[in-house]
C-alpha cells in the first residue's frame, strides 16, 4: 500500500460484476475498473494500439483483451503480454473499504516496456 | 489335426472370452461352448461407470456380439449358472440341469463384489455396482435430487460416484481409510485427488466406519462407528470384490483366496485351467484388467498344445476413468521399502502431483495425479526395468526430443500398446501391412485398440503415424490452449457431465483462466446443449453480445433493427428519422443486408434508443441469425414465381433471436434469376416454377462459393423445414467461428443431407424439436432495455466523489 497518496472513492463493489470491467471518468481520467472476483484492479481505459475501450474486454485471467484488436494487458503491471509493438498502460493503486472502491488516481505508474519482451 | 475335442468355458465375462479370442489365433480342435450367467453378450466391464452416466448406451460397451460367437462356431448359452463340475466324468453341470462334456474346463468365473458386514445391507435401495444389470438398476433410481451415498473411495467407488452425481444425484463418497484409492496413491496424492472429487461436487468422506444402514425397509441412512449419521436414498456399497471360487472349492480344486493356478495357468486338475480374477497365482488375486489379458495369452498357447509362455504376475496398473481427473498409479508405490528414493513434483494450484519411486536406478512405481500424460513412459521403464541412470536429471519432464514418438520407435514388437485389450506393437504393424489399416478408427475397427479405456490412443496414433503409409490424422483440433480439448469432445464433456457454465467447464477441464477465444466457444456451446438450463455468464461473451450493439472502431456503437425481410414501413422509417435526430446519430446507412444502420451511438444511450425505436433487434453484432435477405417476389414483379417475401419473412421469424457458431445470413428469391442472391447466403431459397431449391453454405466474402443444392421440394412448408432442419444442425455439429461454407466443405454435402433432410423421419422430428425448445427460450436481446441483466450493463458509472489529479 501506498501511504501518502490520496485515495477517491468511486463506487460500490457491486457495480462492477465478476471479470468484467466498468469505464468511470473521474478527475480529468478514463480509467477501468475491473472486477477479478472480488479483486480489484484499474487501469487506464484507452488501449495505446488505437484507443479502443479495455473496459469492455474479456478477462482471461488477470489479463484483459482489447476487444479492438486483441492486444493484452496484465491488469496488475499494465504491460502488453500480447501486442504488435511493445506498449504498457498506466495501473492504479485500488483498494476496497466497507464495500466501496478506492482508487489512488494520483499514483498511477507505468513500467516502462522493454523492447524484447512485449513483442513476443 | 486329432479329433474334436470339447472345451467348456465357465464364465462369459472379458477373461474368459479375450482367452477363447486368443485360442481362435492358434491351431486348435477345439469344439467351444460358453456358459454365463449374465444374459449379455460379452461387455467391457471396465467402462460401466460410462453407462451409468449416460455416457455410453450398453450396446456401446459390448465386446463381443452375437455374430461373433456365431462367426467363430462357439455355442454361446448365456443365463446358464455351472451349479457344479463332476470331474470324475468330465461333465460341466448348470443349475437348470443342463449338462456339458468337456475334455478341456476353463473357470472364468470372475470376482463379486464385497459387501462388508454392515447392519441393514438388505435393505431396499442399497446396490452393489458390478455388472450391467447392477448399473440398470442404479440409473433407475438415481435422478435428480435423490441422496446417494457410496461406500468405499477405490478406484470403482470414484467412478460409481461420478456417474451417480452426473445423474443428478447429490453424490458422498465414504470411505474406511483416511486416503482416496489407497492401494494406488498416498496420502499426498489421495489429497490431491479428494480436492478434485470436492471440485467436481462431490463430497468425501474419510475415516468412516459404517456400522448400519439405518431405515424402514427402504435405506434412509448410514450411521458411522462414530455415531454420526448421514441421509441417503440409495446406498451403492464398493468396497472391493473377491474371487468367485465356490464352483471350484466345490469341484475339490486347490482354493486359497482364488482358483490357485501355476504359471501356466493350471490348476490341480490338469484337465481344469483358471484364467481372470477368480484365479490365485503366487499368493496374488486380480482386479485390473491388463493382467488378465496376459493371461488369457499364456492360457491360450497351454491349452493348445504350446505349453511354454508363462505368466508371471503383471505389474499392477490402474487408472480412474473420470473425464478431468486424470489418475495413474502402476508399480510398487511403498516408499518406506528399504533402498526406494522418491522424486516428486508438486503444483497445488494446478492440482497436479507427479511421484516416482526409484530402486537401484529403474522404476519401481509411479503415482500421476491431474496430470496422466506420460504414464506410457513410466508404464515403459516399468516393464522393461529401463535403466534410469542416464535419465536421472528429467525423470519428471522429459527434454523435448524424447517424446512419444522416439519411445514408440524404441519399443520392440511384443510391446503392449494398449494394455486393456492385450494389443502390442507388433499386432498394430500387423493391422498395417496386412490389414490395410490407415486410421485410428480402422486400427480400433481391427484390432480394438484403444477401445478400452482409451488412454493409449496417442500411443496408438504415434505408432500409425510412423509406420501407415497413408496415415491419415483424424482432424480434431483443439479449441485453444485453455481448454485443450476438441469442439466435439467439449460438446460431449459439457453434455456427458453436465456442465452448466463457463466458467465450470474451465474450472474441471480447463486452465480456470480461459481466454477471449474459448469463452465465447463455451458460451455458445452451454447456450446450444441447454438451451437456457445453464447459467448465462455475460463476462465470457464479447462485448457486442453483452450490450447487444456492434462495437465500432472508436468505442462508439452501431444499431441495426430488425426488418425482416427487408420490409419496412413509413411509421418505422419515421421512428428511425427521429432516434437519429435525438441522439444525433452520426450516420445512417442502408446496409448490404437491406436493413438500416444507426452509426456513432453511445453505450449509454443504447436502451433508450431501441425503446424509442420500438424495433426489435436484428442481431447484426452477434454470431447469430443475422436476415433474410428477399426479393420482391410473386406480388409486384412480372417474373416472380413463388413468394420469396413471405416466405423470407417467415424464415426470419423461425430463426431469428438465436445464436450460431458463426453468423448466419440467408436470402430467399423468387425466380432464378437471383435478385437477392440466395445462392450465395449461408442458407437460401430459390424460387421456381412449382417447386422451391434450399440451398446452404454459399459465400459472398473473402471467397465466393456457389451454394450447395440441399433438396428440392414443392411446397413452402417443406422449404421453411428443410431450411430449419440444415440450420439446426449447423448449430449442433459446426466448430465455432466455422462458417457454414466451411462446415459444409468438411461435413461433404452427401454427409449433411443423409442427415438432415433424408434422415429417418424420427431423427428429423428430433432435430426440430431441439430448435423448437432453443427458439422457445430465445428472446429479442433489446428487451434488456428494461431488465438489464446487471445494474449496470449499459451504465457509465458516476464517481461517488470527484478529484482533481
Amino acid at each position: 500500500m501506498i501511504p501518502e497518496c490520496t485515495w477517491t472513492r468511486i463506487t460500490a463493489t457491486e457495480n462492477i460484476p465478476p471479470r468484467e470491467g466498468r469505464p468511470i471518468r473521474v478527475g480529468g481520467l478514463n480509467i477501468a475498473i475491473f472486477n477479478l472476483n472480488g479483486r480489484f484492479l484499474t487501469i487506464d481505459n484507452q488501449c495505446p494500439h488505437q484507443g479502443g475501450p479495455l473496459c469492455d474486454g474479456i478477462v482471461a485471467g488477470a489479463t484483459v483483451v482489447c476487444p479492438l484488436h486483441g492486444w493484452r494487458f496484465d491488469l496488475e503491471t499494465g504491460m502488453a503480454v500480447r501486442a504488435s509493438l511493445p506498449a504498457c498502460i498506466t495501473t492504479y493503486p485500488t483498494r476496497v473499504e466497507n464495500g466501496i472502491i478506492l482508487v489512488a488516481l494520483g499514483a498511477g505508474s507505468r513500467v516502462e516496456p522493454e523492447n524484447s519482451e512485449a513483442a513476443a | 489335426m486329432g479329433e474334436t475335442k470339447q472345451l467348456v468355458v465357465v464364465g462369459n465375462g472379458m477373461a474368459g472370452v479375450a482367452c477363447v479370442e486368443q485360442i481362435l489365433k492358434h491351431r486348435h480342435n477345439f469344439d467351444i461352448t460358453i456358459f454365463g450367467d449374465e444374459t449379455h453378450a460379452n461387455y467391457n466391464r471396465i467402462l460401466l461407470s460410462m453407462v451409468l452416466a449416460g455416457e455410453k448406451s450398453p450396446d456401446d460397451i459390448v465386446l463381443n456380439d452375437e455374430d461373433w460367437y456365431r462367426a467363430n462356431g462357439i455355442r454361446a448359452r448365456l443365463g446358464v449358472r455351472i451349479a457344479s463340475i463332476d470331474r470324475d466324468h468330465r461333465v460341466a453341470i448348470g443349475e437348470n440341469g443342463e449338462t456339458a462334456a468337456f475334455d478341456k474346463l476353463i473357470l472364468a468365473t470372475g470376482s463379486s463384489a464385497l459387501v462388508p458386514p454392515i447392519a441393514g445391507s438388505n435393505k431396499k435401495n442399497v446396490h452393489v455396482f458390478r455388472t450391467l444389470d447392477d448399473a440398470r438398476a442404479l440409473m433407475e433410481k438415481s435422478r435428480p435430487g435423490v441422496k446417494a451415498v457410496v461406500i468405499g473411495g477405490g478406484l470403482l467407488g470414484l467412478e460409481a460416484a461420478r456417474g451417480l452425481q452426473i445423474r443428478g444425484c447429490d453424490v458422498t463418497v465414504v470411505h474406511l481409510l483416511g486416503t482416496l484409492m489407497e492401494r494406488q496413491l498416498d496420502p499426498t496424492g489421495g489429497c490431491f485427488l479428494e480436492r478434485k472429487m470436492e471440485a467436481l461436487g462431490i463430497r468425501v468422506l474419510l475415516d468412516r466406519q459404517t456400522q448400519a444402514l439405518v431405515g424402514n425397509g427402504r435405506v434412509e441412512g448410514l450411521k458411522f462407528a462414530t455415531g454420526e449419521e448421514l441421509d441417503a436414498d440409495l446406498v451403492v456399497i464398493a468396497a472391493g470384490i473377491r474371487p468367485n471360487t465356490e464352483l471350484a472349492r466345490r469341484a475339490g480344486l486347490e482354493v486359497h483366496r482364488g482358483i490357485l493356478v501355476n504359471d501356466y495357468l493350471e490348476t490341480s486338475d490338469p484337465n481344469i485351467f483358471a484364467v481372470g480374477e477368480c484365479t490365485e497365482h503366487r499368493g496374488e488375486t486380480f482386479g485390473l484388467v491388463a493382467p488378465l489379458f496376459e493371461q488369457g495369452k499364456v492360457l491360450a498357447a497351454t491349452i493348445t498344445g504350446n505349453r511354454g509362455p508363462v505368466f508371471s504376475g503383471a505389474a499392477p496398473a490402474a487408472k480412474l476413468k473420470i473425464m478431468g481427473v486424470d489418475i495413474f498409479s502402476a508399480g510398487r508405490i511403498d516408499d518406506t521399502e528399504a533402498g526406494v528414493e522418491t522424486v516428486r513434483f508438486e503444483d497445488p494450484g494446478q492440482g497436479v502431483y507427479k511421484k516416482l519411486l526409484v530402486k537401484d536406478n529403474r522404476l519401481h512405481g509411479v503415482i500421476l495425479v491431474g496430470d496422466a500424460s506420460d504414464e506410457h513412459r513410466y508404464m515403459d521403464w516399468l516393464r522393461r526395468a529401463t535403466d534410469l541412470a542416464p535419465k536421472r536429471s528429467h525423470l519428471l519432464f522429459p527434454p523435448p526430443a524424447e517424446d512419444l514418438g522416439l519411445d514408440a520407435a524404441q519399443m520392440s514388437e511384443s510391446d503392449t500398446v494398449c494394455g486393456c485389450l492385450g494389443v502390442t506393437k507388433g499386432a498394430v504393424i500387423e493391422a498395417v501391412h496386412r490389414l490395410g489399416v490407415n486410421t485410428l478408427a480402422q486400427l480400433k475397427d481391427r484390432t480394438r485398440a484403444s477401445t478400452g479405456c482409451g488412454s493409449c490412443t496417442a500411443l496408438c496414433q504415434q505408432l500409425l503415424r510412423a509406420v501407415a503409409p497413408e496415415f491419415q490424422e483424424e482432424t480434431k483440433t483443439t479449441l485453444c490452449a485453455c481448454v485443450p480439448f476438441s469442439y466435439e469432445q467439449l460438446r460431449d464433456i459439457v453434455r456427458g457431465q453436465q456442465l452448466k457454465s463457463v466458467q465450470e467447464v474451465l474450472n474441471v477441464y480447463g486452465n480456470r483462466k480461459g481466454c477471449e477465444v474459448c469463452k465465447p466457444a463455451l458460451s455458445y456451446l452451454l447456450d446450444m446443449v441447454w438451451c437456457g438450463e445453464h447459467e448465462e455468464d455475460r463476462s465470457a461473451r464479447f462485448i457486442n453480445e453483452r450490450v447487444h450493439a456492434n462495437i465500432q472502431k472508436d468505442g462508439s456503437f452501431s444499431v441495426v433493427p430488425r426488418m425482416r425481410g427487408g420490409v419496412t414501413s413509413p411509421d418505422e422509417l419515421r421512428r428511425i428519422a427521429d432516434v437519429a435526430d435525438k441522439y444525433r446519430v452520426r450516420m445512417v446507412k442502408v446496409t448490404g443486408s437491406q436493413r438500416l444502420d444507426l452509426l456513432g451511438v453511445r453505450k449509454e444511450d443504447l436502451p433508450r434508443i431501441w425503446a424509442d425505436l420500438g424495433m426489435p433487434s436484428g442481431q447484426a453484432y452477434s454470431k447469430g441469425v443475422r436476415m433474410v435477405k428477399t426479393c420482391v417476389g410473386t406480388e409486384f414483379c412480372r417474373f416472380g414465381v413463388q413468394d420469396s417475401t413471405a416466405a423470407g419473412i417467415e424464415l426470419e421469424r423461425r430463426l431469428e433471436n438465436l445464436y450460431t457458431p458463426h453468423k448466419v445470413k440467408m436470402g430467399a428469391v423468387g425466380c432464378p434469376r437471383n435478385c437477392a442472391e440466395a445462392t450465395v447466403k449461408d442458407i437460401g431459397l430459390v424460387g421456381q416454377e412449382g417447386s422451391w431449391q434450399v440451398v446452404v453454405g454459399g459465400a459472398a466474402g473473402k471467397n465466393v462459393r456457389k451454394a450447395d443444392l440441399l433438396i428440392t421440394v414443392e411446397t413452402t412448408q417443406e422449404a421453411l423445414e428443410a431450411a430449419c432442419l440444415f440450420f439446426q444442425y449447423y448449430r449442433e455439429n459446426a466448430n465455432y467461428l466455422e462458417r457454414t461454407y466451411d462446415f459444409v466443405e468438411r461435413t461433404g454435402i452427401e454427409t449433411v443431407r443423409k442427415e438432415t433432410v433424408y434422415a429417418p423421419e424420427p431423427e428429423r422430428r428430433k432435430i426440430l424439436d431441439r430448435l423448437r425448445a432453443s427458439k422457445a427460450i430465445s428472446k429479442d436481446a433489446w428487451l434488456e432495455r428494461d431488465s438489464p441483466a446487471h445494474p449496470t450493463q449499459f451504465v457509465q458509472i458516476q464517481p461517488m466523489e470527484n478529484a482533481f489529479v
